[in-house]
């Protein structure tokens, strides 16, 4: 039976409804519910390319990383849950003079946030990434505290540890309804029954525009599928993430030794909910993997899969209370690097609803910043 | 079954893990390969879908057509990544 009523109901069991979960219970906070209409990480969540990186080009992104990274770091002990953080760096790349200036200008601002990234010639690439093809190559960032953890587990990691805290998950459990007075919430009418609450966080990801839809508010989002492949592990070549915004693809070898990588195509790409997976990609991800690290031609791809990117305006997150509904947080729109935030967000998340502020300012992430025309322009990323 | 026998060949997941994510509450095909990587390897689950299926549907006395079956993912076999990339399209 499902309960009848709470106090906070969380849409979306994906890294930012569970990291919310787990840090509102963490604050204190009771009868709080998470509601996923499939099973825990089955949408984007469990999809992602599972790197984390604190190396940005905005001072917020930076400090939204570098506490997310803080947060990683402790993790697995934190949740009881080995959650795999492998930091290995991420290595980005310039293939242009233009790119190297701004990568430049990144570095002053990590460093001034106490971000350990530094600025590496092609050799001092190669060096890093000995089966590197410096074709084409100017030099690039290098930071060795970036990196890597399973996304799968550390999204079961937070949901269990919430659970242990008192919040209660349900799965397959779809939202049909939201029931809404004078700009208030009432309800929320599910395939297994209604729950009243007054507060509702939008957590759902690649969903989270037509949640938005069913409570009668207008979110400024789209989805697109973003897609990604594996290859069988092979023998340990080189460690960091390879990155390169100009020539568009992430790949790196994981710590059981498979080939995992993408690339942004926004021109192309599909938008709405399909997250089949196209041939073009593959053949076009292997051109872009070989030409890059040419002994990898002889490794054999064993999967592809999609998942979605939940696209905002200026592709930075909106976080915060809707303007036009009171109680209906969201937590969205995080354009591709949601995953990596989420210890951050969840927390922050967690402590605007409770305490009506925040630990590290997101005024500037709200929803109104569209109206305003106060968009956040964030140069690097794929 | 013995919790040393191996289910997963290609990820060597054994029955004792695979029971272990049962226990916890897992109910789905999806949801144990998730969290035990059976069916992720170099076969992509060939060797281990059908065991694992029997196995859940025992598990919860249930039918083994009641149970979710997983996303089949191309590709059907192994490509090398310069195969991919050639300039062939064949």
């Amino acid at each position: 039976m499902m309960i009848k009523s709470a106090d906070i109901v969380i849409i979306g069991g994906g890294i930012q409804g569970c990291s919310i979960a787990y840090n509102l219970a963490k604050k204190g906070a009771k009868n709080i519910v998470i509601l996923e209409k499939n099973t825990c990480a089955s949408g984007s969540s469990g999809r992602c390319g599972a790197g984390i990186r604190q190396q940005f080009g905005t001072k917020m992104n930076c400090i939204l990383a570098r506490e997310s990274m803080k947060t990683f770091e402790t993790l697995s002990e934190e949740l009881d849950y080995d959650i795999e953080l492998n930091q290995a760096g991420y290595l980005i790349l310039a293939y242009t003079e233009k790119e190297i200036n701004q990568f430049k200008k990144n570095v002053v601002l990590e460093q001034s946030l106490d971000i350990d990234a530094k600025m590496v010639t092609p050799e001092e690439a190669k060096e890093i990434v000995p089966c590197l093809n410096l074709e084409g190559i100017k030099g690039g960032t290098f930071c060795p505290t970036d990196g890597n953890v399973n996304p799968l587990y550390t999204t079961f990691a937070y949901a269990e540890a919430a659970q242990r805290l008192g919040v209660k998950y349900y799965p397959f459990t779809e939202v049909t309804e939201i029931k809404t007075e004078d700009g208030h919430i009432l309800s929320v009418i599910t395939n297994k029954g209604e729950i009243l609450t007054s507060i509702i966080v939008d957590a759902a990801g690649g969903y989270s525009g037509p949640v938005g839809k069913i409570a009668g508010v207008d979110i400024p989002v789209y989805s697109q599928r973003h897609q990604i492949l594996i290859t069988e592990p092979i023998d340990p070549l080189w460690k960091p993430m390879l990155m390169s915004f100009s020539e568009n693809y992430y790949f790196q070898q994981l710590p059981d030794g498979g080939i995992l990588g993408g690339f942004g195509d926004p021109e192309h790409e599909i938008k709405g909910g399909n997250i089949n997976s196209t041939w073009q990609f593959s053949r076009t991800m292997a051109k872009k993997i070989v030409k890059l690290v040419p002994i990898l031609k002889e490794v054999h791809m064993v999967r592809q899969w999609a998942g979605l990117y939940n696209i905002s305006p200026d592709a930075q997150p909106i976080l915060g209370e809707h303007s036009k509904l009171k109680g209906f947080y969201m937590s969205l729109g995080f354009s591709g690097h949601g995953f990596m935030l989420a210890p951050t967000s969840g927390k922050l998340i967690a402590e605007l609803i409770l305490d009506g502020k925040t630990s590290i300012p997101i005024d500037k992430l709200d929803i109104g910043r569209f109206e305003r025309g106060e968009l956040i322009i964030e140069p690097s990323v794929v | 079954m013995k919790d040393e026998t191996i289910i997963c060949r290609c990820e060597d997941i054994t029955w004792g893990e695979i029971r272990q994510a049962l226990e916890k509450g897992y109910t789905t095909l999806d949801e144990i390969k998730r969290i035990t990587r059976a069916g992720m390897g170099r076969c992509q689950g060939k060797t281990c879908r059908r065991i694992l299926l029997r196995e859940i549907a025992k598990y919860y006395n249930k039918k083994i057509e009641e149970i979710d079956i997983t996303t089949f993912r191309p590709p059907t076999k192994p490509v090398k990544l310069g195969t991919l990339a050639g300039d062939n399209d064949d």
